[in-house]
Order: C-alpha cells, then sequence, then structure tokens
C-alpha cells in the first residue's frame, strides 16, 4: 500500500470572477522512502496540490477527491483535530522563500522549538538538545549559538536549513518540499538539494519535490509528475521520461532548455501560453498549443492512458522521443 | 594590493569595433556598522575590465553579492565608478557635463529582471515606450508613436495593443515590453539583468530567441547578467565570472565551458543541474557561502571554500593572468585539468 494515495483531486477556488479549477482530478501517490518530482510551469496547479495535500488551503478553496490516503488514514472524512496532528509531524513542509516563512519575530531556536513542543511533548533541557541535534543535522555550524539567532541574521541558504530542521524535527514519514531552492544560488542549491536527499536517505522519508527546473528533479527524482494546467500530462521514472518523454508537452519542455540545444541558434519554443479560467479549449487542454493535435484533440478529453512504463495524457503519444518526431515536422 | 598601469583585458576576436570598454572599474561603498564603530568599506567592485563588441555577447556570471548588479549599475552610469575608467566608442565617461553625460547615457540602455516590478502599472505600453523619446528627442506626438508601434511590432507585439497596461499581459509579453523600451533610443549596448530568471522554461526560450533575433538585426552589444549557466552558454561569445567584486576567470565562452581553469568556475559548472547525466560533472561540492564582503578573506577570496585550496591561498592574492586562452585569478590554474 503506498504511503500517500490520492485519487481524482480537485481543487477548486471561489473567486468574484467565477469557479476556478485549479487542479483538475489528478492521481498521487508516493510509496514509502520514494522521491517523487512534481514539474510544470507557473499556474500548473502543483504547488496547489501540496497545499491539499498539506491541508493549508484557505477557506476559498474547496478540495474534492475519491480518495485521499494517508498511511491507511483518511484525510478526507479525518476531523480537523486530528489532521492538525498529522501536519507538521507525519508529513511536514518545506516552503519556497526561507526568508518569508519564517517568523521574523521569534529566535530560530525558538521556531524549531515550538514544533517539538506541540507535537512530541517536549520540554526544558531535553527539548533545547534536539533542538541542538537538529541543527546539527541540517550542518549549521555552532548550533547552540544559533538557536538565539533572528531569521534576518542568517543568510538564504542557511535559513532554509532551519526550515528543513523545522520540518524534520519529528521524523515525518512524507517531506513535501516545493520548490525549496528557488530563491538559492546554485552552489547553496546543491548543498540544500544533497541534505534533503542524504536525510530522505537515512531517515528512509518519502519526498515530493515540486520544481519547475528540470535539471533539479532529473538529479534528484525517481519518479516524475509532469503537471499542465491542473492535470497531470505524463508521469514516468525519471531517466526514461528524459531519455523518451512521450507527452508532446514533456518533449517540448525539454527541447525548450538551452541545455538540449547545444550548437542551435534558436531555441525550439511552444507557441502560445498556459490557458486560463477563461480559455480552456474543448478538447485536451494543451492542443492549442501542440504541433501534433488534430481533429480529435481539439474536440476530446484525452485520459491518462498506460505507455510503456508509467501514463500519458495523450491519444497519440510521441512514438520514440520528442527528437525523430519534432525533427520530421 | 598591486597597482597596475595596464589593466589585463581579454581580448576577444578582431573584426567587430569595440563599443563599451571598461578599464580597472571600481566601486567601494562606505557603510556604517554601528554607532560607535568606524565605517567600513565593502569592496562591491574591486578592479573589472572588459571589452565589448558590437553585436556580441559578454556574460557576466556569479552569486548574489559578486558585484554582478553593481557593475550594471556603473555601466549604465546609474552610479559614477569610485575609481577606473569607462569608454563608450572610445569616449570616456567619468568626468562628463551632466549635458553629455544625458547624450552618452543614450547608447546603454537596461532590461531589468523582473517584469512584474519594471513596468509601471499605470501608463499604457503606448506611453512606456514613448517617454524614452520624449525624454531625449525632440520628435512630436505622432512620430513618437508611430516609432512605439513600429518596435511593438519588431518584439512580437500587436499594434493594436499599444494602448493596453502592463497588468493585460503574460510575464513573457512583459519582457518583450521592457525590451522594447530599451531599444527605443537605438542603443548601442543593452545591459540586461537576468532577464530570463523570471520566467518559466518555454518563455524564456522565446525571449532568448527574441534577444538573438534583435541582436543580429541591430548589431547590438550585450552585457547579459545571469546566474543559469546554461543560458549562458547558448547566448553568450564571451564569460566574466566574479567572485566578491573581482573577475576570476574570463574569456571566450567554447574555452571556459570546455576547460574551466577557476576552481570556482568548476564549481559553479558542477552545480547547475542537468538534465542529461552524460553532461553531469564530478560533484566538486562547495564549502560553506559565500563570505560577507565587509569581511573578506586575506589572499585569494575563495580560498575558504576551495576543495584545491593551500597557504600559499591565504596568504597571496592570485594575480589575473593569462592561462591557456584565457584570463584566469589562481595560482594553481595549470593544474586544474
Amino acid at each position: 500500500m503506498p504511503l500517500l494515495d490520492i485519487k481524482n483531486l480537485s481543487v477548486e477556488f471561489t473567486t468574484r470572477a467565477g469557479t476556478f479549477r485549479a487542479v483538475d482530478g489528478i492521481d498521487l501517490t508516493v510509496d514509502e522512502g520514494e522521491v517523487v518530482g512534481i514539474v510544470g510551469e507557473s499556474g500548473s496547479g502543483k504547488s496547489v496540490t501540496s497545499l491539499a495535500v498539506m491541508g493549508l488551503l484557505g477557506s476559498n478553496g474547496r478540495v474534492v477527491a475519491d480518495r485521499m490516503m494517508f498511511g491507511g488514514r483518511d484525510l478526507l472524512t479525518m476531523p480537523a483535530a486530528q489532521r492538525r496532528k498529522i501536519t507538521g509531524k507525519d508529513v511536514a513542509m518545506v516552503f519556497q522563500e526561507p526568508m518569508t516563512s519564517l517568523n521574523p519575530c521569534f529566535t530560530v531556536g525558538f521556531q524549531i522549538m515550538e514544533t517539538l513542543r506541540v507535537h512530541e511533548g517536549l520540554s526544558g533541557k531535553a527539548l533545547r538538545n534536539r533542538a541542538i541535534a537538529l541543527l546539527e543535522q541540517v550542518g549549521i555550524p555552532a548550533p547552540e549559538t544559533r538557536l538565539s539567532a533572528f531569521p534576518h541574521q542568517l543568510s538564504g541558504g542557511m535559513n532554509q536549513r532551519v526550515m528543513i530542521a523545522i520540518a524534520i524535527a519529528c521524523n515525518p514519514r512524507l517531506l513535501v518540499a516545493d520548490e525549496p531552492t528557488t530563491a538559492l544560488d546554485v552552489t547553496i542549491q546543491k548543498q540544500i538539494l544533497d541534505l534533503l536527499v542524504q536525510l530522505q536517505r537515512e531517515r528512509g522519508m518519502a519526498l515530493i519535490l515540486i520544481t519547475h527546473d528540470m535539471g533539479v528533479v532529473a538529479e534528484t527524482a525517481q519518479r516524475v509528475v509532469v503537471m499542465y494546467a491542473g492535470q497531470v500530462a505524463e508521469t514516468r521514472p525519471v531517466q526514461s521520461l528524459f531519455e523518451r518523454p512521450r507527452h508532446p508537452y514533456t518533449g517540448a519542455l525539454l527541447d525548450a532548455l538551452p541545455e538540449r540545444a547545444l550548437g542551435k541558434r534558436r531555441l525550439p519554443t511552444i507557441p502560445g501560453m498556459v490557458p486560463g479560467i477563461a480559455d480552456r479549449p474543448a478538447g485536451c487542454l494543451f492542443s492549442p498549443r501542440c504541433r501534433f493535435a488534430d481533429a480529435r484533440c481539439r474536440a476530446e478529453r484525452p485520459a491518462l492512458f498506460d505507455v510503456d512504463d508509467g501514463r500519458a495524457r495523450c491519444f497519440y503519444p510521441l512514438p520514440d522521443g520528442h527528437l525523430a518526431a519534432g525533427e520530421a515536422l | 594590493m598591486t597597482i597596475q598601469t595596464e589593466p589585463h583585458i581579454f581580448e576577444a576576436s578582431a573584426g567587430n569595433s569595440v563599443v563599451l570598454e571598461a578599464r580597472d572599474l571600481r566601486k567601494h561603498y562606505a557603510v556604517k556598522r554601528g554607532a560607535f564603530k568606524p565605517m567600513a568599506t565593502v569592496k562591491a567592485l574591486d578592479g573589472v575590465s572588459f571589452r565589448l563588441q558590437a553585436g556580441k555577447t559578454l556574460a557576466v556570471v556569479g552569486e548574489s553579492g559578486c558585484g554582478k548588479s553593481t557593475l550594471a549599475r556603473s555601466v549604465t552610469m546609474i552610479e559614477p565608478p569610485s575609481s577606473g575608467e569607462l569608454l563608450y566608442d572610445g569616449r570616456e565617461v567619468v568626468g562628463r557635463s551632466a549635458a553629455e553625460m544625458k547624450e552618452l547615457r543614450r547608447t546603454v540602455q537596461m532590461v531589468f529582471q523582473n517584469p512584474y516590478g519594471s513596468l509601471n502599472p499605470r501608463k499604457t505600453v503606448g506611453s512606456i515606450l514613448t517617454e524614452p523619446l520624449v525624454i531625449n528627442t525632440a520628435m512630436d506626438k505622432h512620430e513618437r508613436r508611430d516609432r512605439a508601434v513600429a518596435m511593438m511590432g519588431k518584439v512580437g507585439l500587436r499594434p493594436d495593443q499599444v494602448d493596453r497596461y502592463p497588468h493585460m499581459f503574460s510575464g513573457g509579453q512583459r519582457q518583450r515590453i521592457a525590451i522594447a523600451r530599451a531599444l527605443m533610443l537605438n542603443p548601442r549596448v543593452v545591459v540586461a539583468d537576468e532577464p530570463v530568471s523570471a520566467l518559466d522554461v518555454s518563455i524564456q526560450a522565446q525571449v532568448l530567441n527574441l534577444m538573438m533575433d534583435l541582436q543580429e538585426e541591430l548589431n547590438l552589444a550585450y552585457l547579459f547578467i545571469s546566474h543559469d549557466l546554461s543560458v549562458v552558454r547558448h547566448i553568450a561569445d564571451s564569460l566574466m565570472v566574479m567572485y566578491l567584486g573581482k573577475p576570476v576567470e574570463h574569456g571566450a565562452k567554447d574555452v571556459v565551458f570546455s576547460r574551466p581553469r577557476h576552481p570556482y568556475t568548476r564549481i559553479l559548472l558542477a552545480a547547475t543541474p542537468r538534465v542529461n547525466p552524460d553532461l553531469r560533472l564530478d560533484r566538486v561540492v562547495p564549502k560553506g557561502e559565500l563570505p560577507s564582503p565587509l569581511n573578506p578573506p586575506p589572499g585569494c577570496s575563495f580560498h575558504k571554500r576551495c576543495p584545491f585550496a593551500t597557504e600559499r591561498c591565504s596568504a597571496e592574492v592570485p594575480p589575473l593572468r593569462t592561462v591557456d586562452e584565457r584570463l584566469v585569478a589562481c595560482h594553481y590554474a595549470e593544474q586544474m585539468d
């Protein structure tokens, strides 16, 4: 049984302009100890998905799902008080902006100890020692003195380490990291990603890594979910996805990377934009931008079909990776 | 500190004319550390020299705090450098009168990182694009509008969008507006400070293509500031890697990318996440973080994070010198293979 098992999850927001479906019927499973990467461009619904998993959506967000199980417990029917006991303990989250997600008015020590006090009931010396041990684990030098530092006294990379220390404080079974390195420099990004993977391995915890950076997923995740306009476009093991993408969107995204265009002057682009609230196409959501789309794609919404070692939401999955098919046109 | 009479300048290929030259550019800021402490100096830019040719792109790469943005501010004459020379078409900039400066500023324009913050939300695209003309030219209203509409076509926006406001455009389209604004006065140099890092991958590709097309058409010189080495590898002709206000490696793109000679360049290359596993380099994981520019370490400013550092590195500042077709500031550049 997977650790996290979500079937047909949708999230709708009620706005003055009408109801907007940010996440549209996604399935997501994460096994114990697995690293799953969720990639997508802005507005693809990847962050909303993670907030729905955490139960952190605001009151205007409506979560509907056929099934939402964590460790065998049903998150949908669970009373709020019980859900809060899971959030921050068994499922923890690291956010994008370490500078804004820590409270500037409290020391980092207080913020780490707060989690331990609430979920583990620790106090006094034991509490302090755990906090010091945690800071040590995430690679912060001189942890005893750092406990009394405020977030503004630390660098972005150090603050992200503090965030990770808070997240792993209660030995979570699942860690959700939403763009954990986007605000950081490349060398610091490398350090933080290495730290996350090392902690994941040591503790056997599952990790959902949400990012827009294809390189980060390719180097970190075991399985990748590509999202487009609130839906899952493709989900595959990492290696085969990057070697042989089957969904035209994945193929086009990979082609647009400068890394893949060595020697070429022009980068291949994806025409048009992600559909908004008002201009959702009747058929496949990617059809207006897809160079392979035909009448069927424009009229009918494709389901997620099985393709070799994963699934792709396309009537005509790319036969042999994108390059051959792309060059033929 | 050694004083050089003739600063080292990386000589790019012959042919194109040099439009911008910087010689030993320095910018030092005095900062307060506390009420009773003496003022300290931050050497945000500490001896940068380069030549930029028409139609070419020089990429400046480094982490936050390395002086990239200070360099952009000096080059665009937003702030005068503390010392050093800046020449546009061979004309010295520092020490000119206000009127002459205004004239010189037209030759260099800037595109900023965040297209959501760099466009005035209360102005239409038309008035954003014509403002430089109002300030700098004697054109009448109709001429200005015609120029704005023509420029919109050039950057791939529809002319009928001229009366729209920035919020009605997507991020990629806004960056097109920002590029159009920068080109209104026919500059010869465009300084682009992280122009695509706020954009999604597919939009990033569109904007990079546009910038390369415009460069070819208008023979523009780009000073392209970025932290993304795969973007730089795509767009640049030459590359300058900076660390704590100083260039550590400077040379032609292919030379630096294929055989990096400074440990910091190697670390940056290795830290860049790659999709293709064959392109991933051996993990030289950087130690620690950027030291405070208020209190840089003695000797080589990189030695505390460098996996190859020796005692010599903590005592002696490595000069910028030519090794294997590029300039590099490392005592052991020859051994870095």
